[in-house]
């Protein structure tokens, strides 16, 4: 009887904190789910700016503007002929 | 009406017995327990039926009220994911995704705000009637775009303005940082990032993410207040790294633009294609469009010409003529052949050349490129023959390159061949060929015989197959190279210090059931010669100046483009004692100065020792050059 009823007791007290855990398992999953948005979103940021990035680097890096700018600005020009060595190791 | 009318006739009687009060107490107990009675019963039958319907709600129907629950504040929205990027084949992008918003409208919820219109149009940048006129088709509606691909901080101020119902949604707009100069290859996607043209469609799988969804919960304005569960990750594209070389591609188009508007010819296509693997290194088409905004839709201007376009190629098919003709073993490269008087006469027709060449070589055929000649070649094989090399080499059939829309070009069946058809053939009418078709057939010859399939994908190369005897191909490399001297046909396109092998062609535009006045002029050639590793088709449309000929059209492109094109890959010179010869005839080195060069000398890199300038190279063979290379030094 005495020990019929503690393990009324004790079931109830582990249904209870069963139950509190599902509520804080839940609480954690939608707080690291916030989080791990926050990180994608920020993950995306950093492509978005990476894909800027390399579209400005390569207007920059576009040919007729590198040549435009060694041959106009530097006063670079392509060797002639005459001006190259072969060499051979 | 029976118990109305019984209690109507009873009532009289209890108030004709007013005397009475046991029984009336008697009723009045009795009415207490049957009302405690019906009372206890009625609440407990209300419980019970509360009880049934929290069972209803709760077990049997739980599904459908948490559905119809769910779907007033839970909500499944996508994560948009980005489209792979395309490189070129060392790492430079050609195509981007950059993330753009649109704005969207629940029309249903604007339209009861007439009053905002203004400044909403204002804000969204569309002219107020188009607005008002676009949300009047969708009235009743519950989702429309109002304006797609905005940039991300103009939509932000548009969503600020706090208008019930409207929304942004991320989505990602394509840029393409070459613009018009890659345009035919990359293609284009749509509004909705989908492949349309080019390379973007033919790895539209390949290129296209796989969006994810979450589930949020909305509140009754429709915000989202929480993320609650991720249902799928967004995969983000794949990258793509094309077999194209971004330097030669603008070198390509550089050079190429210019032959066309200085020819004032109306169209232009240029392909290079490494010999051994079939990358495609650059590949040009004029005229152009620039993908990042295209306002004009000639379709004309769209097209890859290079791999969709087929035109009758003319001279350049004599190198396959001279193949099956060497092959089928009827000549040598030294079989004599008169072409006298410059003509000849088969079955009606006239065949003409440029020149009466007189007596030439099989050789002599292909520099002085003899329509007559070829067609006495043509004469002494069977149609089988010729058939069975030009199929060989590809024609007739779609490379393979899996470009979209390639065409296979037309090679009529050989078995059908009369005797006219098989001389115009032999000299390049009657068969249709694409570009790529060419650069392919003629990076086998380079190649030892061997054919590739031509690939845009870096390092998509696929198993080569012999179609041509080693020994016939370097013959046909040792004609090829005859073309490219002051006696050949194009002078202009040889590159100093290399080798180069190579075939012009004019061909007469075929229009309307006869040839008009149109021509095409083309040239194929290959470089280095003694172990091509480059193949270039360059074809000028319609050419409108006072020259039309491949050689003085076509060939300068490929002298042009070459010279930058193997400094930039670092092929290794074939033909240094000519670069020396070419030093040495240059009026602007010093005269009488006998080392100019050795003060530039970068300490690190010696000056060959003056006794033995060249004579470590491989490829010089005679020993006159080592004088023609002193004075260089």
């Amino acid at each position: 009887m005495r020990f019929g009823a503690a393990v009324i007791v004790l079931l109830v007290l582990a249904a209870l904190a069963s139950g509190i855990a599902v509520v804080y398992a839940r609480q954690m999953h939608r707080q690291m789910f916030i989080q791990l948005n926050g990180l994608e979103r920020e993950r995306d940021d950093l492509n978005i700016e990476f894909g800027r990035l390399q579209l400005e680097q390569a207007t920059y890096a576009e040919n007729n503007r590198v040549e435009q700018i060694a041959t106009g600005k530097l006063g670079m020009a392509t060797p002639n002929g005459k001006d190259v060595v072969v060499v051979r190791p | 009406m029976m118990s109305s009318n019984t209690q109507k006739s009873s009532h009289p009687q209890r108030l004709q017995q007013p005397a009475q009060p046991p029984r009336k107490r008697i009723i009045h107990a009795v009415s207490l327990r049957t009302r405690l009675l019906w009372v206890g019963g009625f609440m407990g039958v209300a419980a019970l039926a509360l009880v049934a319907r929290a069972v209803d709600l709760q077990f049997v129907n739980q599904d459908f009220y948490q559905a119809q629950g769910d779907q007033r504040f839970l909500r499944e929205v996508p994560i948009a994911t980005t489209r792979g990027m395309i490189t070129d084949r060392n790492g430079e992008p050609l195509a981007i995704s950059t993330p753009v918003e649109s704005i969207w409208a629940d029309p249903s919820e604007l339209t009861e705000h007439p009053d905002v219109y203004p400044k909403l149009a204002n804000a969204l940048g569309v002219p107020l009637a188009d607005l008002k006129d676009n949300l009047e088709k969708h009235a009743g509606k519950e989702f429309m775009y109002l304006r797609r691909h905005m940039d991300p901080d103009s939509a932000e101020a548009v969503v600020a303005l706090g208008i019930p119902g409207i929304h942004s949604q991320r989505e990602y707009k394509r840029y393409y940082p070459l613009g018009e100069v890659m345009s035919h290859v990359i293609g284009y996607t749509n509004v909705d990032d989908h492949g349309q043209e080019g390379v973007e469609l033919a790895f539209d799988e390949w290129l296209t993410g796989k969006p994810g969804a979450k589930k949020v919960i909305r509140d009754l304005h429709g915000h989202f207040v929480e993320n609650v569960d991720l249902v799928s990750p967004a995969i983000p594209g794949r990258d793509l790294a094309l077999s194209i070389d971004r330097r030669l591609q603008y070198l390509t188009y550089r050079e190429l633009s210019e032959a066309v508007r200085k020819n004032n010819a109306s169209a232009g296509t240029a392909v290079i294609m490494d010999v051994r693997t079939g990358e495609i290194l650059s590949m040009v088409n004029l005229p152009s469009y620039n993908p990042n905004a295209r306002t004009d839709n000639r379709p004309s201007a769209h097209r890859n010409r290079a791999a969709t376009d087929v035109t009758e190629p003319g001279s350049v098919m004599k190198v396959f003529t001279i193949a099956s003709a060497l092959e089928s073993g009827i000549v040598t490269p030294d079989s004599k052949f008169d072409t006298n008087p410059g003509s000849m006469e088969l079955s009606g027709h006239v065949i003409h050349d440029t020149h009466n060449h007189g007596l030439l070589t099989t050789t002599g055929i292909l520099t002085k490129s003899s329509n007559v000649g070829a067609a006495k070649l043509s004469l002494q094989m069977t149609s089988a023959q010729m058939y069975d090399v030009f199929h060989r080499f590809g024609f007739g059939q779609p490379t393979g390159s899996g470009f979209p829309g390639e065409s296979g070009g037309v090679l009529p069946n050989g078995r059908a061949w009369s005797q006219i058809q098989k001389a115009t053939i032999a000299y390049g009418y009657g068969v249709s060929v694409t570009a790529m078709q060419l650069a392919r057939g003629y990076a086998a010859v380079g190649n030892g015989g061997r054919l590739v399939t031509p690939t845009f994908v870096k390092g998509g190369e696929s198993p080569s197959r012999a179609v041509l005897d080693p020994h016939i191909a370097s013959q046909l490399m040792a004609m090829l190279e005859t073309v490219v001297t002051p006696e050949g046909t194009a002078p202009q396109a040889a590159v100093l210090g290399y080798r180069v092998g190579g075939k012009t062609g004019t061909a007469r535009y075929a229009s309307g059931g006869g040839y008009s006045k149109i021509y095409d002029s083309l040239f194929i050639g290959l470089v280095p010669a003694t172990n091509p590793r480059l193949v270039m088709v360059i074809m000028i449309h319609d050419p409108k100046g006072s020259v039309y000929y491949g050689g003085l059209v076509a060939a300068p492109v490929f002298g042009k483009v070459m010279d930058g094109a193997l400094r930039l890959l670092d092929v290794p010179p074939d033909n240094v004692q000519q670069w020396y010869a070419d030093a040495a005839n240059t009026p602007a080195v010093p005269a009488g100065t006998p080392k100019p060069m050795e003060g530039d000398l970068p300490p690190g890199v010696d000056a060959p020792p003056p006794a033995t300038p060249v004579a470590p190279l491989p490829t010089v063979t005679d020993p006159a050059d080592a004088k023609v290379g002193a004075p260089a030094r």
